[in-house]
């Protein structure tokens, strides 16, 4: 690829993603763009950014999907979701037993692997959750992903990766080689479309949040704004899951690491005698009565 | 060295199978049908069985049958990994005692993933950046 291309398409997906690649992701552009450039009937890369260049916004668009779009499957590293489990929703049963009702979201719920193991693990615990409402809220960058999400519609080759087979009979139906998720398991789900570095204090407050390997794309000026606005759309008392490959140690002080849960964060009690902090509180305290 | 009983008709599945368990440090014996399988059952018991359900002399289903009712077959866990990719079959093998199943075409990747799902084989690291 040539220097100026590359260079052009990093300047272009950091404005417009955050997308932070080094120097050396050539390879991560080809395997991505090349297929984009067949589906929009162009030679290759340097016709596709010759497109770009000439404004064309429905390209950009879809370089920056393509980009940004990761894979994923269901249950995806299993512990976040046994942390989800033995963890995070026992505390919350006992936390939110006044109002029965918490909140969870997919901070890059994708092509909705992530959310609808969320919802599959919750009912599998119906039992202890009759009389309570969940909500998840599952927003992406990417509108195409979004829309796959909606559908629950999956390939055969995707319900094999990590979800166990008594899932896929009990929570999906079958047509033809694709398999659908339930629509009650659907209806669990509420999709939005959202761009991380821009503000998402319209979503609410959240009990729990995954934020799971997007922020690994980001530099970390961005990162550490991000975690800023993460806990602020946090309840003092909520979760914070990342991903296998990220932290928030070195970066940030307004989450601190969960002892002995790896990838499990909580926001950072004693911050809130700081200033800032104590800022912010009323809003939360606010939101938490509605 | 876990052991992995490969029952398939097809060389060339075998084959392939073996190629992706031998990767995964399993020591692995070959069974062209179920009743070949079950004989190699009782000499001794496998820890792993991937499963075909169509074959001749004596079909998967069947095999499955015979192994959870020998002494010890209810050790092996079993994956079917088979064309026969309906709800209808799939139920019915779990119903059967199978604990996995994977529907053809299938890729390293699956046959990993389905070993983790029943415990055979443990997690990756987790990848860091």
């Amino acid at each position: 690829m040539n220097p100026t291309d590359y260079e052009y398409l990093r300047k272009l997906l950091k404005d417009h993603s955050g997308l932070d690649l080094s120097a050396d992701k050539q390879y991560l552009i080809e395997s991505r763009l090349l297929p984009l450039s067949r589906k929009c009937g162009v030679s290759g890369i340097g016709e596709l950014v010759q497109k770009m260049r000439g404004g064309s916004s429905l390209i950009i668009a879809q370089v920056v999907e393509a980009m940004t779009t990761n894979e994923t499957f269901f249950f995806r590293d299993k512990v976040p979701f046994e942390h989800f489990r033995d963890t995070i929703m026992p505390e919350m049963l006992k936390a939110r037993a006044g109002r029965r009702s918490i909140r969870i979201w997919c901070a890059a719920g994708s092509t909705g692997q992530e959310p609808y193991s969320l919802a599959m693990s919750l009912k599998e615990m119906d039992a202890v959750l009759a009389g309570w409402r969940v909500e998840i809220i599952a927003t992406d960058l990417s509108t195409e992903v979004l829309e796959k999400s909606k559908s629950g519609i999956y390939s055969q080759f995707e319900v094999q990766r990590g979800l166990p087979i008594q899932l896929l009979v009990k929570y999906f139906k079958q047509n033809g080689e694709l398999w659908q998720i339930n629509p009650e398991l659907r209806a669990m789900v509420q999709h939005r479309q959202l761009n991380l570095l821009h503000d998402f204090s319209q979503l609410g407050v959240f009990d729990i949040i995954f934020c799971r390997n997007v922020l690994i794309y980001f530099d970390q000026d961005t990162k550490i704004n991000i975690f800023g606005r993460l806990a602020k759309a946090m309840e003092g008392d909520g979760f914070l899951v990342l991903g296998a490959a990220e932290t928030v140690v070195g970066l940030t002080d307004v989450f601190k690491p969960f002892p002995d849960r790896r990838g499990l964060y909580r926001p950072n009690g004693a911050r809130a005698a700081s200033p800032q902090a104590a800022m912010s509180m009323p809003k939360i305290a606010a939101m938490a009565g509605r | 060295m876990k052991t992995c009983l490969v029952v398939d008709d097809s060389s060339i599945v075998r084959k392939i199978a073996r190629r992706i368990l031998e990767e995964m440090d399993f020591q692995i014996t070959e069974a062209e049908d179920g009743e070949q399988a079950l004989e190699v059952c009782k000499r001794a018991m496998p820890e792993a069985v991937l499963l075909d359900w169509n074959m001749p002399v004596m079909d998967g289903y069947e095999f499955l049958g015979n192994l959870r009712r020998l002494p010890g077959g209810d050790v092996p866990k079993v994956v079917f990994c088979t064309t026969e990719n309906g709800m209808d079959h799939i139920s019915r093998a779990l119903h059967a005692g199978a604990n996995e199943y994977i529907m053809k075409p299938f890729d390293k990747d699956i046959v990993a993933a389905k070993f983790q799902e029943v415990g055979l084989v443990a997690l990756p690291e987790q990848s860091s950046i």
